[in-house]
C-alpha cells in the first residue's frame, strides 16, 4: 500500500558520524530490547491511546512545515513520520537493523521540530510531537544521536551547561560585560550571588560563549529600570537544555533542577529568562514534568513577559520608535507554548512604528525551522533544515519588513539561515536589541 | 440461521460492544495513573473548550481549511450514530419485543441518508487513494474499516428495496451489523470512545498549561 516506491525519489545522503558510525555495532536484538523497555515502562495511556485511536486520516499534514515546504512529499507529514518510524518498530517489536534506526533518527531528529503545531490539526488532539520524542528517546538509549547533538549533551552532562563554559570564563564574561554597560548607564551593574534579589535572571551559554554583547543590554535595561536583580556565578545559570530534544531526559532532569535550585539557594523572588524559547519549554513543563512537579518551585516568566512589564508599569519609558518596518518570528515555545503572542504585538507596538504582521500568526505560527534541536544537530543537517522551511521564508516575504524581531535563540538562527539561503535581504534582531535602542535613558545615568 | 442472527447474534454483539467500551475505558484509565502527568494536568475548563471547537463544524482553523471534508466528516458521523437509532424497522423491533417507542425518521428520509452515508464512505475512499498524504499512511486495514462500516448501510438499503433475496440480504445486514458493533471497541473505531478524551488532555496541556489555544 502507500505510493509506489519508483515517484517517490530517495533524499540526499547526509554523513553524520553520530549515527553512521553508531549504528554500525548495533544488533537488532540490542535494538529490540531498548524499544521494548522505553513502550513498556515509559510509556502509558497516552502513547497506547494516541496510537490505536489515529485513523490516518492526513489531516495533520497541513499543519507540518516540513510537509508544505517539501512540496507536500508524504515522507514529511506528522503521520507519515510517525509511520516510518514508530509504526515500523512496534509492527517488528523493535527488531530492527541499526540502518533503520538510523533512518528513525534522521526522521525524529532532524526532520522534525517537536514545533506540537500538529496538535492543532489533529481532530482528535494527538500529541504526535511526544510520539517521536519517544522515537529520540529509543535513539539515546541506542546511543544513535546526531554528533553535534550528542557533543551539546555531552556538555550539559559534564558542565551542566550548553557550550563547554567553565566557571572562570562565566564570570570574566559578566566583568566583561558588565563594564560595556557601564560605557552607556553609569550605574549598571551584574550583581553576582545576591541573596534575595527580586528576579534572577538566566541565559543560554551561547550568550556569554559568543553573543555576550546580549548580557550587556541586559545589564543596561536592568539598570534604567532599576531592577534588583542577580545572576548565579556557580553551576545552574545556564537554562538551556537540549537533552530534553536529544531523548537524554536524566540530564535534562540534571539540568533543570540545577536551573531550579541556584534559584532557590538566592532565595529570589522569581526567574527571568533571556530570550530562548526552548529553555523556557524545559525551564516551565518539560522538565517539571520529569522531575515530578507539576509546577516549577520558583515562578519563572519569559523575556518578553519581563518587558512587557517594564514598559506598561511606566519602568522603562520609550524615547523613539524604530521607524523600519518589523515582522516578527513568533517562537513555538513562547506563543503556542504560553500565549505570549499578545504581550509580543504590545511591546513591539510601543517600540516600533510599522509593524508588519506575520500570516499565520499566534499559536497558527510557523516554527522558524531551527527548534526543537534541529539546529544543534549542526552543519551537515543545515541543507534539508533550510529547504524544510520555504513556507516560512515565503511567510516572512510577504510582511516586505525590514526587521525580524525573533525572542528566541534558535529561532533567531534559523531565521537568519533562511534569510540568507532564501536571499530575503532581511536583518534580525532580539527584542533587547530593540530595547536598548528606543528606551530613555535619565540623563543622570548617562555615562559621559 | 435468521433467528440466530436476530436473536442471540445481536445480544453477543451488544454484550461485545459494551463490555469491549468498559474494558477499553477502564483500561485506559488505570494506564493514565502510569502516565503521570495525565491526571495532574487535566482541566475540564479548557479540555471542554477545546473539545467545543472540535465538534461545532468550522469551528477550528483545519475545519476552515478542508471544508469539503468537515461537512462530509460531519454528515456522516451524525448519519452513522443517529440513523440505525432512529429507522422505523430498527424501532419496530425494540417495540415488538419490549414494547418501547422513539421518535422516527420517515422512510423517505432514511433512504436518503442512506444514500448519504455510502456516499461519504465512497468519498473517504476516493480520498485515501487520491492524495499522496493519506495514501502514504494507508495499509489494508484502513480499507477493510471502510469496508466493516459500510457493510451494514449498503445491505440494510438493499434489503429494504427488497433487491436480490430479501431473507439473504436481511441476514448479511444483521452480520454485518454485528460486526461493525463488535469492531469498535477492537479496531481504530474505537476513537469513538477515545476522541473526546485525547482531545480534552490536548486542550487541558494547551490552555492550563501552556495558555493557549489548539483550533
Amino acid at each position: 500500500m502507500g505510493l509506489p516506491a519508483e515517484i517517490i525519489p530517495p533524499l540526499p545522503v547526509v554523513s553524520d558520524p553520530g549515527l553512521d558510525e553508531s549504528v554500525k555495532t548495533l544488533t537488532p536484538d540490542q535494538i529490540a530490547a531498548v524499544v521494548n523497555r522505553v513502550i513498556d515502562r515509559e510509556t502509558a495511556a497516552r502513547f497506547r491511546v494516541y496510537l490505536n485511536t489515529c485513523v490516518h486520516c492526513g489531516l495533520c499534514s497541513d499543519a507540518c512545515h516540513w510537509f508544505l515546504s517539501n512540496d507536500r512529499d508524504p515522507r514529511f507529514s506528522p503521520v507519515g513520520k510517525v509511520k516510518q518510524t514508530l509504526w515500523e518498530l512496534i509492527k517488528r517489536k523493535g527488531r530492527v537493523s541499526g540502518e533503520f534506526l538510523k533512518e528513525c533518527s534522521r526522521i525524529a531528529q532532524t526532520e522534525c521540530n517537536v514545533c506540537r503545531r500538529c496538535s492543532m490539526y489533529c481532530p482528535f488532539g494527538i500529541d504526535i510531537a511526544y510520539l517521536l520524542l519517544t522515537v529520540r528517546r529509543i535513539c539515546h538509549e541506542c546511543g544513535v544521536v546526531p554528533q553535534f547533538m550528542q557533543d551539546t549533551v555531552n556538555s550539559h552532562s559534564v558542565t551542566l551547561n550548553q557550550m563547554w563554559v567553565k566557571q572562570d570564563e562565566w564570570i570574566d564574561t559578566l566583568q566583561w560585560q558588565e563594564e560595556e554597560a557601564r560605557g552607556e548607564i553609569v550605574t549598571a551593574r551584574i550583581p553576582l550571588d545576591k541573596e534575595g534579589a527580586d528576579v534572577f535572571y538566566s541565559v543560554i551559554a551561547p550568550e556569554p560563549k559568543i553573543l555576550a554583547q546580549l548580557i550587556g543590554n541586559m545589564a543596561q535595561i536592568m539598570a534604567v529600570a532599576r531592577v534588583d536583580w542577580t545572576m548565579p556565578s556557580f553551576d545552574g545559570w545556564d537554562n538551556s537544555n537540549m537533552a530534553m530534544y536529544s531523548g537524554d531526559f536524566e540530564t535534562m532532569g540534571r539540568v533543570e533542577r540545577a536551573h531550579h535550585e541556584a534559584a532557590l539557594r538566592l532565595k529570589v523572588n522569581r526567574i527571568v529568562m533571556g530570550e530562548c524559547g526552548h529553555a523556557f519549554r524545559g525551564a516551565v513543563y518539560d522538565g517539571p514534568k520529569w522531575l515530578g512537579w507539576r509546577e516549577p518551585p520558583v515562578p519563572v516568566i519569559h523575556a518578553v513577559e519581563f518587558y512587557h512589564e517594564l514598559i506598561t508599569s511606566g519602568a522603562i519609558k520609550i524615547a523613539r520608535k524604530i521607524e523600519e518596518p518589523v515582522t516578527l518570528q513568533e517562537p513555538c515555545n513562547i506563543v503556542r507554548g504560553r500565549g505570549l503572542g499578545q504581550k509580543l504585538r504590545e511591546i513591539i507596538d510601543a517600540t516600533c512604528a510599522d509593524f508588519r504582521p506575520p500570516e499565520p500568526a499566534f499559536e497558527h505560527n510557523y516554527c522558524c525551522g531551527a527548534g526543537g534541536g534541529v539546529i544543534n544537530c549542526g552543519p551537515p543537517w543545515k541543507t534539508s533544515r533550510v529547504k524544510g522551511n520555504r513556507v516560512k521564508a515565503e511567510q516572512l516575504a510577504a510582511t516586505k519588513a525590514h526587521i525580524v524581531i525573533t525572542p528566541c535563540h534558535n529561532c533567531h538562527s534559523g531565521i537568519e539561515d533562511i534569510i540568507s539561503g532564501y536571499k530575503l535581504g532581511m536583518h534580525v534582531r532580539f527584542f533587547s536589541e530593540i530595547l536598548v535602542q528606543v528606551m530613555e535613558i535619565p540623563e543622570e545615568l548617562k555615562a559621559s | 440461521m435468521y433467528a440466530f442472527v436476530s436473536g442471540p447474534l445481536v445480544w453477543i454483539a451488544f454484550i461485545v460492544f459494551v463490555g469491549g467500551m468498559i474494558y477499553q475505558l477502564v483500561t485506559m484509565l488505570q494506564n493514565a495513573k502510569k502516565d503521570k502527568v495525565v491526571y495532574p494536568y487535566v482541566s475540564l475548563k479548557h479540555g471542554i473548550r477545546s473539545l467545543f471547537h472540535w465538534v461545532v463544524p468550522f469551528a477550528s482553523k483545519n475545519m476552515r481549511m478542508r471544508y469539503e471534508m468537515t461537512i462530509m466528516t460531519f454528515v456522516f458521523h451524525l448519519c452513522l450514530i443517529l440513523l440505525p437509532i432512529l429507522l422505523t424497522a430498527h424501532v419496530a423491533m425494540f417495540s415488538f419485543a419490549w414494547g418501547v417507542k422513539w421518535l422516527t425518521v420517515s422512510e423517505r428520509t432514511a433512504d436518503w441518508l442512506t444514500v448519504f452515508t455510502v456516499f461519504a464512505l465512497v468519498f473517504f475512499l476516493v480520498r485515501r487513494l487520491m492524495l499522496p498524504e493519506v495514501r502514504f499512511v494507508t495499509s489494508a486495514s484502513d480499507y477493510i474499516l471502510l469496508a466493516i462500516v459500510a457493510a451494514p448501510f449498503v445491505t440494510g438499503f438493499m434489503a429494504h428495496r427488497q433487491w436480490f433475496d430479501y431473507e439473504t440480504m436481511i441476514v448479511l445486514h444483521m452480520i454485518s451489523g454485528a460486526v461493525m458493533l463488535m469492531a469498535i471497541p477492537f479496531t481504530r473505531l474505537s476513537h469513538m470512545l477515545f476522541f473526546p478524551f485525547t482531545r480534552i488532555y490536548m486542550g487541558s496541556e494547551f490552555g492550563a498549561v501552556r495558555n493557549a489555544k489548539d483550533w
